[in-house]
Formats: C-alpha cells, structure tokens, sequence
C-alpha cells in the first residue's frame, strides 16, 4: 500500500500554462515551500498539482477535505484488527514519509482546528508529531504540501487563519484567456477549434453575469463538458444548456439571457 | 310652397332636393332641421357609394328615428355623416341594428344625451375595431358603464344621468388606439370603482385627465412590457456586449410622434412596450434595439454635422446603422433571422418618384441590401452600391467616415428632383430597432434646423425637504388587480424629545423588567450544535468510542469523554416592531389618565430594553396616513442601532394622529426587514383597530391590501405577528394576519404581556 509507485502519476496530464506558473512552482518546489493555489471553482488547480507531480517525477496523495474530518483522518490512527490494535498511516503521514506531494483540495471545508496539524509541517522543522503513537515523523526531504482554496465562494463564513494562510507561497489562478481557454477545450476533447471558439465566447458571456445573478462564473470545466457533449453528437445549443446553464442557475431571467446568448452565438 | 333659391326657415320639410330620389328621402325622413336640410344631398350621395339600393330603406329607418329622439338636429347629423364610414368597414346588415338597440335603450334612461358623442366617435371607434362583433361588444360595455355608473335616488329607478358615459365616448377612440377591447373593459371596471363616489373624478378619468387613468391604461396595454423583460434584457445587454448601461423606458401610449430608442448619458431609452408581430416579437426586437445601440457605442464614431444637408445625414445614418447590424451579424450570427424579420423589405414600385419623395424608400431598400447576405436589388445602383459597402466591409469593421463616403456618393448619384418634397413615401421605411443617431453627430455651431436635445439649465431646482416617497402598489380585492404606485411612503427619523422620560419609564417598571431578566436568562436560544468530547452526554460519539476502545486494547490510557451532547447555538432573530400611531391612540384609557400612546410606549420600551438584552437585532418604526399620498413611516430604532439615548428620545418623541394605512407600512418595513440575513424575521405590528383612510369608503378594500401584504411578507420570509389592542378586534384580526395575532385585551397590562408575547413567539 505505502509504496511510492503506487502513488506516481503515469501519464502527462495535459495542462495549458497560462503564463509563468510552471517556472514558478518549479522554484517553490525546489526551496520545498508549501504551496496554495487559489482561484474559482473549475479553473485547472488540481489539474496544475497534477501535471507538475508528473513533471517533477514526485507521487501525489490528494486528499479532498470535509468539515467532519478530524485530525486522525489526515495524520493516522491505530485500528482494531483479530491481535490488537495496528497503526494506520493517514494520507499526510504516508505523503511525509515517502517524499510525495500532498495536495489537501477544497481547504476551507475543513474545520480550522483539525489544519493545526499541518503547521510543523509547514515550517523550518517539517516534521509531524504523533502524539498517539509517540512518534516523530521527519518529513522525507521531497515532501511538498498544496493546498487548494476558491477564495470567492463561501469566503464570509469560512475562511483560513492567518496564521495557516502565511505558510505559504500563493498562485493566483483564474479562467484561462479565450485563445487559450479553446485550445484547452480543443486538445481536451478534439472538438473543432471554430466550435470551441464560440463555447468559449459563451462562457464570456456567462461570466459577465457573475454578480448579476450568477455566483460563480461557468468554469473552464463546465466548457470542456459541453464540448465532451457535442462531440458525442449532441448540438451546441442542447450541450451549452445542458452543462453550462442548467448545472450553475435556477433563475428563470438568467436561463431565458443566456438562452438568447446561446441563439445569438450559436446561430 | 318653397321658391327655389330662398331659405325656407319655417319648415326644412318643405326643402327642395337635388334629386327625385333624394326627394323621396328626405321626405321618408320627416325631419324638419334646417341644418340637416343643408347637407342632405351630399350625405345622401355618401350613402349611395356604400350601400346598396336595398340597404337604403333601411338606413333612412334608422336615420328618422334617430332624428326623432328629441336631441335636436346634432344625433341625426353625426349619424348622417358619419354611418358610409362605418358600413365601409362593418355591413350594414350587422352593425345597425345593434347600434339601434343600444340607442333605443340608452333613450330610454337618463343617459339619452349621451347618444350624439356615441354617434359623433361611431365612425373613429370602427376604424380601430373593424368588426361587428367587436362593435357590439364596444355596444356592451357601454350599456355595462351606463348602468353602472347611473345614478339612482331611491334605489329603485334610474334618475341622475352616467357622468363618466359623456366622456368615454369621447376619449373612445383614443382609448382603442391604445389598448384592445378587453383592456378598455378592464380600465372602465377599476374607473367606475376608484371613483364611484365623485362624479367630477369620474368625469375626469373616463376622459383621461387624470394620471392614474392613464396609468392604469398603459398597463392594459397588451404586447411585450418593458418592465416585464427588464432584467432579461439588462442581463443579455451585459452578457453579450459586457455593457451595465441603465436601461430607462419611455411612455409611448400618450406621445404625439413616433420615437425611436436613443442612446443617452445615463442609460439607453427604450419604449416602455412592443407589440408582437408574425415573425418578430417584441422580446426580439427589444434585444435587437439594445444589440443596436450597444454596437454603436462600439464601433461608430461621431461626425461633424454642420457640413451636410439634411438628406446627406439621412444617407449617411441609414448606412451607419446597415454598418453596425451587419458587424453586429458578424459576431453574433443567430441575431440574423430575427434582425432581418424587423428590418421592412419596402417592395420596388411601390412608390412613384414622380409625384412624391422616395428617398426614404430608396435608402431603407439599400440598407437591406446591404445587411441581407442573400440580398440583391433590382435596381442597378442599389446594387452597386451594396456591393461597395461590403467590398468596404469584407476586411475588418471599416469606420463610420468610410461609410459616410459611400452614403455621400449613393446621395449624390441617386438624387432626384422629387427629393425636395414634402410629401414623403413613409411606408416600409421605419426600422424601429434603430435609435435616432443622436449620438453620431457633432454640431458645431446650434443650427436653426436642429432639434435642441439639452434643455436649457433651468435655475437650480430647490432641494426638497427629507427623502422623496417611495411608491407601492395597493392590492384591489374587487377587482383582482394591483393598483400601480398607488401610495406614497415617506420615510424620516423621528424627531427626538427628552430620553430621560424613557429611563424614567424602565425605573418605574423595575420589579416587572427584573422578572423579565430572569426569564431571559433562562431562555435557550436555538440553532443545535455538537459538543463533542463529554463524559456525560446524551449520545455515544462513535469515532471517539472507537478510538478510545483501541487505546485501551494497545495499552493505552483510553479518553473516557466519549459522549457527544448537543447544544443550541446563537439567536438569529431580526425583528421589526412596527407601532401603529393613528389618531385613536390618542384615547384615554378607561379609570385612567393614561392614554393608550403612553401604555404602549411604556411596553415598546420595556421590550425594545428586554431584546436588547437578549442581543436579537430589533429595529423599531412608526406610521399614519393622511391618504394615499402621504403614508408616514417614522423610524425610531434601526436594527444596528444600540438602545441608547438617542433612540430612547426619539421613542419618547412619539405622538398620535391621522388614520391607518396598514398595508403600505407593512411593505415598507418588511423591504427594511428582507434585507436581513437572519434565520427568522419577525415583523410585529402593535395597532388599536382595523386600517381605515379617509380616502377610502370601502371598508374592506384597506383589510384585504393588508392581508395581501402580510401573504407577500410571508412569501419573503417574514412572520408577522399582530398584537390589537381593540377589544372588538376578533371580527377582523384574523383575516388579515391569519392565526398569528392575539388580542391584548387589558391595555394597562401591556407593559407586562408585550415581552412575553416576543419571548413566546420566539421562544
């Protein structure tokens, strides 16, 4: 279970930098800083940890946090089985012995107390303490932490401390320029680039909304949905509504908007 | 015997006519009016155009009753002038009997004068309705106003005449150039209720002289609304072109011209309705209008007027706006179809450039030209000209002074003498998505010929005392409809008076608010939440259960507090007390000196203290009403406001007068309240009767908007909970609140029961 191999990324995800992001991580990785990457829902982070823990030849553990997470869950815990009791590494604690990247998604769904943990993991002493088992983890020195959060959503209530916030070096992502956005949809879906050109102009439209009656704006995500959609040989206007409307909103005067957006587009 | 050439003014029976036949008619008329005597002829030949032989007998039948109803010679004259027109339209067959019918039953009221404006506005009234039957329903709802609106002495008979009957004749056909029949019907039954007890008022309205009448016309109006697609349209606008322009309607029912949409400094100007046509309907020419304007705002550029003429301008805006729809066509290909559905196709020949000026014709016919992607134009210079402008489009947006080129060139070679005329070939030449252009053009100097669209700077307005009012809708139970911007709200601080009264009122009560405190202490707020980790609690914690288990079987220490408890967690309460300060407050209580303002101020205080102990967010108002124009809404504490002397002076300021004008302060204070983000909003509304104004004779109509306003608050949210402090309060309390009211019958107790009732009902 806790081998290496088993936590490698084999294949080149595909990945479209935006601008000097790679460069960047390379450095932060090299001096083993911890990392966030913030940014709206749907706009390529996990796909970024992923596509640099291949490039960096590293394993990643991802770990996608919840509010009843507790400290146990990311640090480990003993288990009963027909001897006694055994301990049981969590992802955190396998991540640190073995040098990968632990990549925490979605941070601010954990409770704050629970990411205490993470903070002698984060400093100079990058260790981590189990205190149940009585143990002190050195972190292996290839060990990196990332950790994800969308700033926008949900950010009145939840929100980090301060003091986990500055452990870390930050990347600021958000949806990918047009050209770029559709060579995305493009290389992800082999949709025609004309094509994926509109879907991407749609999303424009999509995102002027947001504050106008739309949360979030419609992520890079959702558009590489509807081209999945349209090239499994349903029409554009059907897989715009079907995963670019109807997932984001339920107000009626948005959908009738951006149904007239898709017509106008679309043709 | 008459002598031919001489008036005879003592008996018009007696006159000479043309014609044998018209003789023979005038005679089977019987009619003795000299003035009818003078226009017999030509009205006979008229008649003789449009009827048939058989039909004449007829329409002379109808035109000697007519002239015998004793209304002297004006009926006879309208209907005489006015019938070809109508059977023009109508056959005769159909319509005059029903229009007989209708004057035999309106001679047999008070209401007979009425029968000339019926005549006089017959043949207007035909041209829009086009049918029979829609002249016997017009017929009906005539009577149906006539018996409505008659007045009756004793009840029994008809005796005082229809005020407002006159008047709907004579504003009918303005009436359905606006709106369809059913809509004329719905505005007559909301006049006939608004004003049923002021004849003048009702003469006013039936004859649109009043604002109200009109605004309740324009909202029969049937078509697409603007206020109905505003946030649609404001959405698109910002999705599509990333534009938050306002957007601000204008009146079109009551303006004298056609205006177009016009791009302005503050907003883009779009008329406040568009009737659907086959193939275009008005939510798609709406969009096509802000397409329009938002492409302008993009790409043209504005010119310097002062060097063209007129009809240069007119050449030169026709291909700006081909230019902008065809770029706009260009990134937004799905506009085509219905862009090309709003744009008219004038039809070649359709004009004669010899007697009348085509130049309008001729520049709409090249502007579709040029925006049809499959549009080709019989004449040869339209053509070309086409082809000019989208070889000057065919790489890149080109620019409003290229366009200009090739409109100034298209003027220059397609001029005609005709041109200079005054009588233009209007049909098929208004594009109505267009705006006006004002905004493409510079004039350097203020020509004679311009249209001056800013104002002269008036001397500064005076500013006006306190906020302006804020208008809501009264709900009309009779009629099932909303009465639009029907009251007037103003709102304004309470002037303060000595806060010191206040303390002086707690001390007072001081054993009651000590009660009140332990109780408080004791109230468990709501909202439950896990504590975790407890040696006595109400349920095994699983997880920790667990683990502690498997401490103790490694050899550990196991934790023992492997229960879980609950707990509640925070109030989130935002509640309103709105305190009704009508002139009956005023009153005495009885074997008291006290008057009921003072008891309730006493327990207002009391429980605004009392919540502001519990930490709930309490905001407090006040209102009366002098009418629907002037609601009062006074606020005396705001939800973020401490209970701190200045609220405590502003509460002891309050004082009693006017009536209540329940529903209106309901809206207001639940719009203050829908803006809180607590779990529960409470508005608690403290009165001593049922709403009344002294505007309003209907009892019921005030409690019915009330109950409306308290299912509107509910929808949003909002519990309203109603304390009367009328004793006789039952008959009415519970239609307007439903079950959430209660009767506090013994006034002087007050103080004591308001606080409960809160901590009850939010217990």
């Amino acid at each position: 279970m806790n081998d290496v191999a088993h936590f490698a990324v084999c294949r080149e995800p595909f990945y479209q930098p935006q601008g000097k992001e790679i460069e960047l991580y390379e450095a932060a990785y090299a001096a083993r800083l911890p990392v966030m990457l913030k940014g709206p829902t749907g706009c390529g982070k996990s796909r970024f940890v992923e596509y640099m823990a291949w490039k960096l030849g590293r394993p990643l553990i991802s770990v996608a946090c919840n509010e009843d997470m507790t400290a146990a869950d990311l640090v480990g815990r003993y288990l009963l089985d027909a001897n006694g009791t055994r301990w049981q590494d969590g992802p955190l604690t396998v991540a640190a012995r073995l040098g990968a990247i632990c990549y925490l998604d979605e941070i601010v769904e954990a409770r704050q107390d629970t990411l205490v943990v993470i903070h002698p993991l984060t400093d100079h002493r990058r260790m981590l303490p189990l205190d149940k088992k009585g143990e002190q983890v050195a972190a292996h020195p290839d060990f990196q932490l990332v950790i994800s959060y969308n700033p926008g959503y949900q950010s009145l209530v939840k929100d980090l401390k301060q003091s986990t916030k500055q452990r870390f070096a930050a990347f600021q992502f958000d949806y990918p320029a047009p050209a770029l956005e559709s060579g995305i949809v493009c290389a992800e879906t082999g949709i025609a680039r004309e094509l994926a050109d509109q879907l991407v102009d749609f999303a424009q439209a999509g995102r002027r909304l947001k504050g106008h009656g739309l949360d979030e704006g419609i992520s890079t995500r959702l558009v590489v949905y509807a081209a999945s959609l349209i090239v499994r040989g349903v029409s554009p206007a059907d897989a715009c509504r079907m995963a670019m409307i109807r997932p984001i909103t339920d107000d009626i005067d948005v959908i009738d908007s951006l149904d007239h957006a898709i017509a106008a587009i679309f043709g | 015997m008459a002598v031919p050439g001489l008036r005879n003014i003592a008996d018009a029976r007696q006159r000479l006519m043309a014609s044998p036949e018209s003789q023979a008619a005038w005679a089977a008329l019987d009619c003795g009016f000299a003035v009818v005597a003078d226009v017999f002829d030509e009205c006979l030949s008229a008649a003789g155009q449009v009827l048939t032989a058989a039909e004449m007998p007829e329409y002379l039948a109808a035109a000697r009753t007519i002239g015998k109803l004793g209304r002297g010679p004006e009926p006879l004259l309208a209907f005489l002038e006015h019938w070809p027109d109508v059977a023009r339209q109508v056959p005769q067959a159909l319509a005059l009997p029903a229009l007989m019918a209708a004057i035999r039953s309106l001679q047999k009221s008070p209401n007979a004068p009425a029968v000339t404006p019926l005549l006089q506005t017959l043949a207007a009234v035909i041209g829009q309705l086009r049918s029979a039957d829609g002249l016997a329903d017009y017929l009906r709802i005539a009577l149906e106003l006539a018996d409505r609106t008659s007045g009756s002495i004793h009840g029994h008979q008809i005796t005082e005449p229809s005020p407002a009957l006159p008047e709907f004749f004579r504003s009918a056909p303005q009436l359905l150039a606006i709106v369809p029949l059913a809509g004329v019907r719905q505005w007559m039954l909301q006049g006939i209720r608004l004003t049923a007890q002021h004849p003048a008022q009702q003469r006013d309205y039936f004859a649109l002289r009043t604002p109200e009448s009109r605004r309740l016309l324009e909202r029969e109006r049937s078509g697409t609304l603007f206020a109905d697609v505003e946030r649609r349209l404001s959405l698109g606008l910002h999705a599509l072109w990333a534009d938050d322009s306002l957007l601000v309607p204008y009146s079109t029912a009551f303006a004298g011209h056609r205006q177009q949409p016009y791009l302005a400094a503050d907003g883009l100007r779009l008329p406040d309705v568009l009737t659907d046509r086959p193939g275009s309907s008005g939510l798609a020419r709406y969009r096509l209008m802000l397409a329009h304007m938002a492409g302008h705002r993009r790409w043209s550029q504005p010119l310097i007027a002062d060097n063209w003429s007129p009809m240069q301008r007119l050449a030169v805006e026709a291909l700006e706006d081909a230019r902008i729809d065809c770029l706009l066509l260009r990134l937004y290909p799905g506009l085509t179809a219905s862009l090309l559905a709003a744009h008219p196709q004038p039809l070649p020949g359709s004009c004669d450039a010899a007697c009348e000026n085509t130049l309008r014709h001729r520049l709409t016919r090249l502007s579709r030209a040029c925006i049809d992607p499959a549009g080709t134009d019989p004449d040869p210079l339209i053509d070309e000209f086409a082809g000019r402008f989208r070889h000057c489009l065919a790489d890149g947006a080109a620019s409003t002074r290229a366009v200009a080129e090739i409109a100034l060139a298209y003027a220059a070679r397609s001029r005609l003498p005709s041109d200079q005329y005054a009588r233009v070939h209007f049909a098929d030449t208004e594009i109505d998505y267009r705006d006006d252009n004002r905004h493409l053009w510079i004039h350097l100097e203020a020509g004679d010929e311009e249209e001056s669209f800013e104002p002269p700077p008036s001397a500064a307005a005076s500013e006006p005392d306190g906020l302006p009012p804020r208008h809501y809708p009264e709900w009309d139970e009779a009629a099932q409809t909303w009465r639009p911007d029907w009251v007037a709200v103003y709102e304004a601080l309470h002037p303060p008076a000595n806060a010191a009264d206040i303390d002086a009122l707690l001390a007072r009560h001081a054993p009651l608010a000590r009660r009140l405190k332990r109780l408080l202490d004791l109230l468990k707020p709501q909202e439950r939440v896990r504590i975790r980790h407890q040696e006595n609690g109400s349920e095994l914690d699983l997880d920790v259960a667990v683990r502690a288990w498997t401490d103790w079987r490694s050899g550990h220490l196991p934790d023992p507090r492997i229960q879980v408890s609950h707990r509640t967690a925070g109030r989130d309460i935002s509640v309103l007390l709105l305190i009704d300060l009508s002139q009956s407050l005023n009153a005495t209580l009885p074997g008291g000196q006290q008057s009921i303002l003072d008891t309730a101020r006493e327990a207002v205080a009391l429980l605004a203290w009392a919540i502001d102990e519990l930490g709930d967010a309490c905001a407090i108002a006040g209102f009366h009403s002098n009418t629907r124009h002037e609601v009062r809404y006074h606020h005396i504490k705001g939800f973020s406001e401490a209970w701190g002397d200045p609220v405590k002076a502003r509460l002891a300021g309050v004082s009693a007068g006017w009536s209540t004008r329940m529903g209106a302060a309901l809206r207001h204070a639940g719009r203050m309240l829908s803006v809180r983000r607590s779990e529960k909003r409470i508005l608690l509304v403290l009165t001593d009767g049922e709403p009344a104004d002294i505007d309003v004779s209907d009892p019921d109509y005030l409690l019915a908007d009330a109950r409306k306003a308290v299912g509107e608050l509910a929808g949003s949210g909002i519990d309203s909970f109603c304390l009367s402090l009328d004793p006789g309060a039952d008959a009415y309390v519970g239609r307007i609140f439903g079950r959430q009211w209660r009767i506090l019958d013994r006034i002087e107790r007050l103080p004591e029961q308001l606080p409960m009732v809160y901590l009850n009902l939010t217990r």
